[in-house]
């Protein structure tokens, strides 16, 4: 087999097209190069739709966590800190447990079956678990970027007879944003890292068809030698983080145009690691 | 544990789960978290350590030095630390194999890594074949401690290179000017100040740290979680339980534990950072010496 063939053959494989049998002995480089970059399309996949979610719920729960009424603010709080204080690992298994207890044959809702089946199923229900999660910590981001937004600004909205909602999508929203941009941008990465635990905790990989370390610790346990599957999924998540951080800055960017360059936000990497 | 539970049939429920939830099997599980305690208050000062060797490293004049310290900063920010976890449990066995392969067998003809095995001599097998079952279980706990340690002592390497950096230039300038060497200005005037900056650094690391450390499980390790999902199920692999799939109720049990666990240390750590702030170059040193005066 050459490595055009295999990469025919495997390229896909996570998402079940092409050769159905993994392979199983004769290990080549490039099978591994490609089995374990087909398994990365999973971690791309949890890792955007969880960010573009998580994104809007963050917003909404930012908010809730400076409401005046109590009955707003706690229970924001309370879901923040659910998230934030307890091992993403446990929540994957929490969430896997509750999912399967759901009733097998959907529950009926107004005359309509709902299936649940499906969440059990990892590519909705641990999205459900990093989405949540991941709303978790960038609320907190959020609400942080919030209290720092300057007290000239509203004052400045209030002069200028700006109230309401206008005042939040033009003055607080963008200037939140701009604040909490750079701890968003390692929120982000580390979201990221964090689908690599997806097929290790509860949620079974559906006929073999995992993320990229799965296929790693495939690679690793046939072979008995961790010395090359898992500098390439290094080699990828590296990759992954450059793309991510150069993505970001580009909005980061966009956010800060219109000040001078020496009070613009800078990006650092600063790690969050797990959660 | 309780005498009636010999006799099953006078159990009224209240009394079947107090005897349910004293079982053999359960006293291992409250067990296992005294082996997530050990880890954390083995890990914590090793993975100290290693972050301020790091850090030495990251800051040394010899360039060889410098730049092992900065790759092993900089070695967790784009790869994800599980594969760092799954990585080193498999390389450190195999490293340590090997290196008394070398020692005690040195005639030893057949290659060590032939196709799929990875063969060493009986003599530099860790731990020896024949010893007791509980070596084999302390050994695999030392290799997934040393892991801990090394992941996280790159993370607070990152954290006290930062710290060391943010204390300001005069204060080390002023020891300099006072005719300390180098090493005096490190060891009394730099590593005293650096602990203030470093401190919230540090209790984020110990934050996560408490967070990471369900993935004993997954380095082979029989923690909560391995028990948690061990009792919860309705059957193992001996013994079919007389109670349905009860695995919620338990991780219920972890996730409270977790979250009461990072609260309390939460709580501990800002009482750490108003103590260490007192009397100290910073807004918040000075806050603390107007609210006195």
């Amino acid at each position: 087999m050459t490595c055009w063939e295999t990469i025919g053959a495997y390229a896909f494989r996570s998402l079940g097209y092409g050769e159905r049998l993994l392979p199983k002995s004769d290990f080549t480089l490039c099978q591994q190069f490609t089995l374990i970059g087909s398994g990365l399309i999973w971690n791309i996949y949890f890792g955007v739709l969880a960010l573009a979610f998580g994104f809007f719920l963050a917003n909404a729960l930012a908010l809730a966590k400076t409401a005046r009424s109590a009955w707003v603010r706690k229970p924001a709080e309370w879901f923040i800190f659910v998230f934030r204080g307890s091992p993403l690992f446990i929540q994957f298994f929490l969430g896997y447990q509750l999912f399967v207890l759901l009733p097998k044959n959907g529950v009926e809702l107004w005359g309509i079956t709902v299936h649940t089946d499906w969440l059990t199923k990892a590519w909705a229900g641990a999205l459900f678990v990093l989405f949540l999660n991941t709303a978790a910590y960038s609320a907190e981001i959020f609400h942080g970027a919030l209290m720092a937004v300057p007290k000239g600004d509203l004052e400045a909205a209030d002069a200028y007879g700006i109230t309401g909602f206008a005042r939040f999508r033009r003055i607080l929203w963008p200037t939140m944003l701009r604040l909490g941009w750079p701890a968003y941008t390692n929120e982000a990465i580390f979201l990221f890292h964090a689908t690599t635990l997806v097929f290790f905790s509860s949620f079974p990989a559906f006929r073999q068809q995992g993320d990229a370390l799965y296929y790693a610790g495939y690679f690793a346990d046939k072979t008995y030698n961790p010395f090359i599957p898992y500098p390439i999924v290094g080699f990828y998540f590296i990759c992954l983080t450059l793309l991510l951080t150069w993505a970001f800055s580009l909005v980061n960017r966009r956010l800060n145009r219109h000040l001078p360059s020496n009070q613009r936000a800078r990006i650092r990497l600063r790690p969050q690691l797990i959660r | 544990m309780f005498s009636y539970c010999a006799d099953p049939s006078t159990l009224d429920s209240t009394r079947w789960m107090l005897c349910y939830l004293t079982s053999g099997k359960h006293l291992l599980f409250y067990s296992s978290f005294g082996t997530v305690l050990l880890l954390l208050a083995v890990t914590a000062p090793v993975a100290l350590a290693f972050g301020f060797g790091g850090a030495m490293a990251a800051r040394s004049h010899n360039p060889g030095l410098r730049l092992f310290g900065k790759g092993y900063t900089a070695m967790v920010r784009g790869i994800p630390d599980i594969i760092f976890f799954m990585f080193f449990v498999i390389a450190l066995d195999q490293a340590l194999e090997w290196g008394l392969h070398q020692w005690r067998c040195p005639d030893w003809v057949e290659p060590i890594r032939n196709g799929l095995e990875f063969k060493v001599c009986p003599a530099a097998k860790v731990p020896p074949s024949s010893a007791p079952q509980i070596w084999h279980e302390v050994y695999g706990f030392a290799l997934a401690v040393v892991t801990f340690a090394i992941v996280f002592g790159a993370f607070a390497a990152n954290v006290l290179y930062g710290a060391m950096n943010a204390v300001p230039r005069a204060q080390l300038e002023t020891a300099e000017a006072y005719g300390m060497s180098h090493r005096q200005v490190f060891r009394r005037v730099l590593v005293p100040q650096m602990w203030v900056y470093a401190l919230p650094g540090l209790s984020n690391l110990w934050l996560i740290l408490i967070k990471a450390t369900p993935l004993l499980f997954l380095l082979g390790v029989k923690d909560i979680v391995y028990w948690a999902n061990e009792l919860g199920s309705s059957k193992t692999d001996t013994f079919a339980y007389p109670h349905g799939d009860w695995k919620l109720w338990y991780f219920l049990g972890l996730l409270v534990f977790y979250l009461a666990f990072t609260r309390l240390s939460e709580i501990v750590l800002s009482r750490l950072s108003r103590r260490l702030s007192r009397g100290q170059a910073t807004m918040a040193g000075e806050a603390m010496r107007k609210a006195a005066a």
